[in-house]
């Protein structure tokens, strides 16, 4: 008879998972699709046994009688993990704005830019942003280190001023350290006078 | 100009800077972002309050209830999610941000996690560990979920 067998079956099937939880650890390992198409892997080592996982779906279920591969779906993935995807913070975003000459003034694109990436920090619960300013080669290290630490201070407190919480901004400036536009000494380069908006 | 700094933050960069000589914003690990249900920090022997923007420090447990689940953010971007029933414990971490040099070591005792890997595992393959206790996982630059004690 068909009921009682599928009954059965899944009265066996719950007794065998309390056998599990009780005796052995379990768990299972999936390797999810991954968004910007990047070359992945995941090592899962049980005991004397290791598996690369290196494509959408791959799996592994540790059993008592030892690892178990297979190919998961994202039906698995929901039923499983579906509360853990769900609160799964936002990614981070990293945007580069550019100052005038010598100057902690953004240039005229660089102010309408700015407009843009506080709408995407504000899309943010939690925003931790961190500025970095950097500077081009024209000038001395003292003057540039001075330099990129006010264009990063100065847009700091442009996030302030538009509600970004002060103890959630962090701003510091490297200098001519780090040139986007790898220059000579004492050159004048737009694309290296930036700050690097990262926001988390 | 003034740049407010809340006190006990001030304190911790000034460690910091002492100690490693790495960037300022290092100076906390983590950061809680998103706090479902049922969750609460564990920090040595204190249960503290698990709420979105709880900062995280080396040696966390993080639990969740039946009801509970817990999104954080990690400084080099790393995105850890626990589902219901979950004990994470964040083991070890380091991270230079300049070099993106560091080690990250998690362990998933029971529940579920789901994980983006940010610029440890990116820098350096196998530099990002998540154990349960059945299994070591070498992560190498990855999304990918695990669970730990199905039920």
């Amino acid at each position: 008879m068909t009921t009682s067998r599928r009954a059965r079956a899944a009265t066996a099937a719950l007794a065998l998972a309390a056998v599990l939880g009780g005796c052995y650890n379990t768990g299972t390992v999936i390797l999810l699709p991954e968004k910007d198409g990047r070359d992945t892997a995941v090592e899962v080592k049980q005991g004397k046994d290791t598996f690369v996982l290196d494509k959408p779906y791959a799996a592994v279920r540790q059993m008592p009688a030892g690892p178990l591969p297979y190919t998961a779906d994202q039906k698995e993935v929901d039923a499983r993990f579906g509360a853990a995807l769900a609160a799964q913070p936002m990614r981070a975003e990293s945007f580069t704005l550019y100052f005038l000459e010598g100057q902690d003034e953004f240039t005229v694109e660089s102010k309408e830019q700015f407009e843009k990436v506080l709408v995407e920090i504000t899309k943010y619960p939690v925003p931790d942003v961190v500025v970095v300013g950097h500077t081009d080669t024209v000038g001395n290290s003292q003057f540039n280190d001075d330099l990129s630490r006010r264009r990063a201070e100065t847009v700091r407190t442009k996030l302030i001023e538009r509600g970004i919480k002060p103890e959630n901004i962090v701003a510091y400036g490297r200098g001519k350290r780090e040139l986007l536009i790898k220059t000579a000494d004492e050159v004048s380069e737009p694309r290296n006078r930036r700050v690097e908006i990262v926001v988390r | 100009m003034p740049t407010p700094i809340a006190p006990a933050f001030r304190i911790s960069l000034a460690v910091l800077a002492v100690a490693f000589t790495i960037p300022a914003y290092a100076a906390d690990i983590g950061q809680i972002k998103i706090a479902k249900g049922q969750v609460t920090v564990e920090r040595a022997g204190q249960a503290i309050p698990a709420m979105p923007g709880t900062r995280l420090q080396t040696g966390d447990v993080l639990r969740t209830g039946a009801d509970g689940s817990v999104g954080l953010t990690m400084s080099d971007n790393s995105l850890l999610s626990a589902g219901p029933n979950s004990v994470l414990s964040l083991d070890r971490y380091e991270f230079d941000s300049t070099t993106s040099q560091g080690q990250f070591d998690t362990t998933l005792t029971k529940g579920s996690l789901a994980v983006i890997s940010g610029r440890i595992a990116k820098q350096s393959p196998e530099a990002m560990k998540v154990r349960t206790p059945a299994s070591i996982l070498g992560i190498r630059g990855t999304e990918f979920v695990v669970s730990s004690n199905d039920d």
